[in-house]
């Protein structure tokens, strides 16, 4: 029952619950890496605004299809401390009333001394108009004029649906290559590749004037000082299969706490494909995107690992379209339908179903991590792996033969 | 709507209206089922009456489907439920309806659920001084299970601009005002209300619905509140938090938040409608559900506690210390999602130094974020286990150091001070963490849960907590303290009994010195009698880790002499005497000292490291 000393503990048996071995199932969706899909992206304005477009439509990536106006900032100003006077006085000392215009510095309100040169006015710190007057506080609220909001159509396609007041559905036949993981807004420019292979690492010398406005595809990395390049020469988006955590800290100026990002401000949009670390770039994502080299793309660095899960993705329009953009409400089989808010945020429909035997995958975690491999068996049972948990596992084969116990939550599904 | 005795909703209503016809139901309840729908994992758990008292005996869980595409909560927790058939052979569904009550093998007497699906329940509070009514707001709104977005105040240091600017951004579930004592001044907090007038802010849901303003401040201050908010807001009035400066009175703004968060920010969610009608009692939010529970069974049992449950995105930390109930929440501080913040805010050494292995910066950093962009994935090396737990020791201070700030008394209250609090500086109230007064600490969420050994989940809790004197641990084995949280306003037996039977899985004790002084020093000698009469003797010097297995069932007298400099919660170099028990670990004397402090050297400090490990049996070999 009780030992001074431990020999060994024996932990108590878990008993190998049913609904740990639903769980265990899981595994990372794949990304998609496809030559042909279609996408469809639902652009809509953060408050209602006007829509300039109409169904059937084409646009460009750059076509302004809603506009609406961003109400302007708030400014208070005390006017009775300034004058000098209660809350409840307030109004009969104001030249200004609700809803009125002012320009910065004309007076707003203004004291009524025995002795003129006594007088003080209080102008108005900023141009906009007067919101509200408090009695009770004695504050004057003054909005800025409203800004103008214009929402682009992110892609190179049609129009295929639109919503009043809000915005409108784009869609366009495409290869898609989604990343891991990305800074930066959304971007547009031609594709063009800076390594010869997808082992090699993007370096500053093989990055000239003639990338200025490209999505550019390296291999395996990029350090700090190819980042500090591409933002010299003025590259659109670099995307890449590994980066260090501590160029990644170097180039937005903190330690990224929460993976939210696409509101970046560092000159490019980075999307990296793998993870961190110096990876290969998988080998389909590389011919796939290398086969594209000088079209038109749209990418977005913006992600979002929670729920309603959002990555990075590179979206290449074909033109001609190979095939007849599906009708309304009808997604390609297959197909990614995407959805975008607020002109940032990417709803991606989670892919996978079963793991198979043969099937290509992509180990996410030590000690392979990054290796590329085929599922050779899918063990049933539970297995003890060398932490001394248990979960279910999958028998991964290597290029070279050599095979491995893999959990299955620490694989990804490479689908096409 | 105004007042502040609003009933519940209609879930409410069957629990305050049935009176006895509930109770002797609840009494006569074979068959309980509960579900949490959490942002990724809807968990069903079947209670069943075996042989007289309740038991959980199945559970089942599927993927919450709030989300598109299926954008329907429903969907994940009839999965859940079908799972539960599965395993249980009990027919509970009928196509897509709940089969109540029991009858033999069919159906159920009672279904509930809590919810933390989409985020759970954003606020925003506002008060007007912040170490006071503000605060006030922040520990109500926590109390109630919501993540404060932001705590607003008239001295918060920033001007009426940035505060407006505030407002219109954060797109929070609802807003909490309060600000002034009953009879005090108006105009702050009529201010404060201005500046949410002017930034007009929107619901995070958005819709067609106006966002829910709970004023909970000077009731002096109502008319003019309901002049400036009533039209552009859904405003309801609830009693002040703070009516006097030395007394808070959170339960009525509390109340008012689950009512809203049922009325409006459930509503709004899809499918919650349709679960809202399947149910016996209020859908809670989960956090409120995990610190009722906890609070109930602390003062049952007259314990103090300290419970934390780190998630992957987020750290809960509920205290009941005198019976005060606090919980805090690090909304960022957790093992997935949140991994890389843990990083960022703890800083890299201080994950490195719990780290019995050396690894280099760029790989430690590397592997956290590769667990931040895939966050299913568990570790498959000894190596990665290590980092993780270090990873989950920092977590739990941190969330703990946040927790401290706001689970303390009152502050602006002129207070009668010794000479020895004089010696004390509190900015503020003082905290009501003590940890020789804390008896027992509950730790949940995977990482402590699912540890491939017990020991190693309780070596994360003492190095994160640091736990003076003697301490009981245990883990939620597998998070089902949500569920009991709401049955327990239905059915507190029920939910009582599971939680000590089946919930709780006693880790053991923990015995611990505080002092420092040189390794190698005596620290403290035991004694440890045993009711069969054995009894076992040793002594540790300073910088020793023990373990003595000594199962649950058996509680014995652990009699302890500190040495000269250390403190066993009796005094300085004085002797206790306690009834301790034991657990899946059993009994760990910590002669490590508090604080602990390890070895700046890198390879010294990992040599100390395994060397404690080997002690505890933290590892394979």
């Amino acid at each position: 029952m009780r030992r001074a000393k431990c020999e060994r503990f024996n932990p108590a048996p878990r008993t190998p619950h049913p609904a740990h071995l639903a769980m265990a199932h899981s595994y990372t969706p794949g990304l998609r890496v496809t030559p042909r899909t279609v996408v469809r992206k639902r652009r809509i304005l953060p408050i209602p605004g006007q829509v300039l477009v109409n169904e059937g439509q084409a646009v460009t990536a750059a076509t302004v299809i809603a506009q609406a106006d961003l109400p302007g900032k708030v400014h208070t100003v005390n006017v009775v401390n300034l004058l000098g006077i209660v809350p409840d006085e307030i109004r009969r000392y104001m030249l200004k009333r609700e809803g009125d215009s002012v320009r910065a510095g004309e007076p707003l309100a203004e004291n009524r001394p025995f002795i003129k040169w006594l007088k003080t006015r209080v102008p108005a710190p900023i141009t906009g108009t007067v919101e509200s007057v408090s009695e009770v506080t004695g504050q004057v609220f003054l909005r800025e004029p409203a800004k103008p909001l214009a929402l682009s159509a992110y892609l190179d396609g049609l129009v295929v649906e639109t919503f009043p007041g809000q915005g409108a559905s784009v869609e366009t036949p495409c290869s898609l290559v989604q990343g891991i993981f990305g800074i930066g807004g959304e971007a547009a420019g031609t594709i063009a590749v800076g390594v010869a292979n997808p082992e090699e690492a993007l370096v500053p010398e093989r990055m000239t004037d003639a990338h200025r406005h490209t999505i550019l595809v390296g291999g395996s990395f990029i350090d700090r000082e190819g980042l500090a390049r591409a933002q010299q020469v003025g590259v659109s988006a670099i995307v890449v299969g590994g980066i260090r955590d501590l160029d990644l800290k170097a180039l937005i100026g903190r330690d990224l706490g929460v993976a939210i990002t696409g509101t970046e401000q560092v000159g490019l949009t980075l999307i990296i494909t793998e993870g961190f670390g110096r990876i290969t770039m998988a080998r389909r994502t590389f011919d796939l995107l290398t086969s594209m080299v000088g079209k038109r793309a749209s990418c977005s660095g913006a992600t979002q690992i929670r729920a309603g899960v959002i990555r990075p993705e590179v979206i290449i329009p074909l033109t001609p379209p190979p095939f007849p953009p599906p009708r309304r409400g009808e997604g390609e089989g297959g197909g990614a339908e995407s959805g975008v808010r607020g002109a940032k945020g990417v709803e991606t429909q989670a892919l996978g179903g079963g793991l198979k035997v043969g099937d290509q995958i992509r180990i996410i975690r030590e000690p392979y991590f990054g290796r590329i491999c085929r599922v050779a068996a899918l063990p049933a049972d539970l297995q003890v792996l060398p932490t001394e948990s248990k979960a279910r596992v999958l028998e991964a084969e290597f290029e070279d033969g050599q095979r491995a116990l893999v959990p299955r939550a620490n694989v990804e599904l490479l689908e096409l | 709507m105004t007042g502040s005795t609003r009933s519940f909703g209609s879930a409410q209503d069957k629990l305050t209206t049935g009176g006895s016809t509930e109770l002797t139901r609840a009494a006569e309840m074979a068959a309980i089922l509960a579900t949490d729908c959490g942002s990724t994992t809807t968990k069903a758990i079947l209670i069943e009456k075996v042989g007289g008292e309740y038991r959980q005996t199945f559970r089942g869980e599927a993927p919450t489907t709030v989300e598109a595409p299926v954008e329907d909560v429903t969907r994940g927790v009839l999965n859940a439920i079908q799972e539960v058939e599965e395993l249980s052979g009990r027919k509970i569904l009928d196509g897509e309806k709940i089969l109540t009550p029991a009858e033999g093998r069919h159906g159920v007497d009672l279904y509930v659920s809590t919810s933390s699906a989409g985020g759970g329940l954003q606020m925003m509070v506002a008060g007007v001084v912040m170490a006071m009514t503000a605060e006030s707001a922040q520990r109500c709104a926590l109390g109630a299970g919501a993540i404060v977005m932001d705590v607003l105040a008239s001295n918060d240091g920033r001007a009426a601009h940035e505060k407006i600017e505030r407002i219109r951004h954060l797109r929070p579930d609802m807003i909490l005002l309060s600000g002034g004592t009953d009879g005090g001044t108006i105009s702050h907090v009529v201010e404060m209300a201005e500046y949410i007038r002017a930034a007009d802010p929107k619901p995070r849901l958005g819709g067609g619905y106006m966002l829910p303003i709970i004023f909970a401040g000077n009731k002096d201050a109502r008319g003019q509140i309901q002049e400036i908010l009533g039209d552009r807001t859904a405003l309801v009035i609830a009693d002040n938090i703070r009516p006097v400066l030395e007394r808070e009175n959170l339960s009525p703004a509390r109340h008012m938040i689950h009512e809203l968060f049922l009325e409006h920010v459930m509503a709004q969610a899809p499918g919650y409608g349709t679960l809202i009608g399947w149910t016996g009692a209020p859908i809670m939010p989960t956090p409120a559900a995990v610190g009722l529970i906890m609070e109930k069974a602390a003062r049952q049992q007259g314990l103090n506690l300290l419970g934390v449950d780190i998630g992957g995105a987020t750290t809960d930390v509920f205290s009941v210390v005198d019976g005060q109930f606090t919980r805090t929440v690090s909304a960022n501080l957790g093992m997935s999602y949140s991994v890389s913040n843990v990083l960022a805010e703890a800083g890299l050494e201080q994950i490195q130094r719990w780290l019995p292995v050396l690894l280099d910066e760029q790989d430690v950093r590397n592997r956290i974020k590769n667990k931040m962009i895939r966050p299913t994935t568990i570790p498959q090396t000894q190596e990665d286990l290590a980092l993780e737990q270090a990873v989950a020791r920092e977590a739990l201070r941190l969330a703990l150091d946040q927790h401290k700030m706001l689970a303390v008394g009152l502050k602006g209250v002129q207070q009668e001070r010794t000479i020895s609090d004089a010696f004390e500086q509190h900015k503020g109230g003082k905290s009501l963490i003590d940890l020789y007064r804390i008896d027992l600490i509950i730790g949940s969420g995977g990482i402590l849960s699912h540890a491939p050994r017990r020991v190693q989940a309780m070596l994360m809790l003492i190095d994160a907590y640091q736990p003076l004197g003697l301490t009981r641990l245990a883990v939620d084995s597998i998070f089902m303290m949500p569920h009991l949280g709401v049955l327990s306003q239905v059915n507190d037996r029920a939910a009582t009994e599971v939680f000590l039977k089946d919930c709780l899985i006693p880790l053991g004790s923990c015995l611990a010195a505080e002092g420092t002084g040189k390794p190698g020093e005596p620290c403290f000698a035991y004694t440890i009698r045993f009711a069969d009469g054995q009894h076992e003797k040793g002594a540790l010097r300073f910088g020793e880790l023990r373990r003595i297995e000594w199962s649950p069932e058996a509680e014995a007298e652990l009699h302890a002499e500190p040495s000269r400099g250390f403190n066993l919660g009796a005094g300085d170099g004085r002797a206790v005497t306690v009834k301790a028990t034991g657990g899946a670990v059993g009994l760990i004397l910590d002669a490590r000292g508090r604080p602990l402090r390890l070895p700046d050297e890198p390879s010294e400090r990992a040599a100390q490291l395994r060397a404690w490990a080997k002690a505890v049996d933290l590892y394979p070999e």
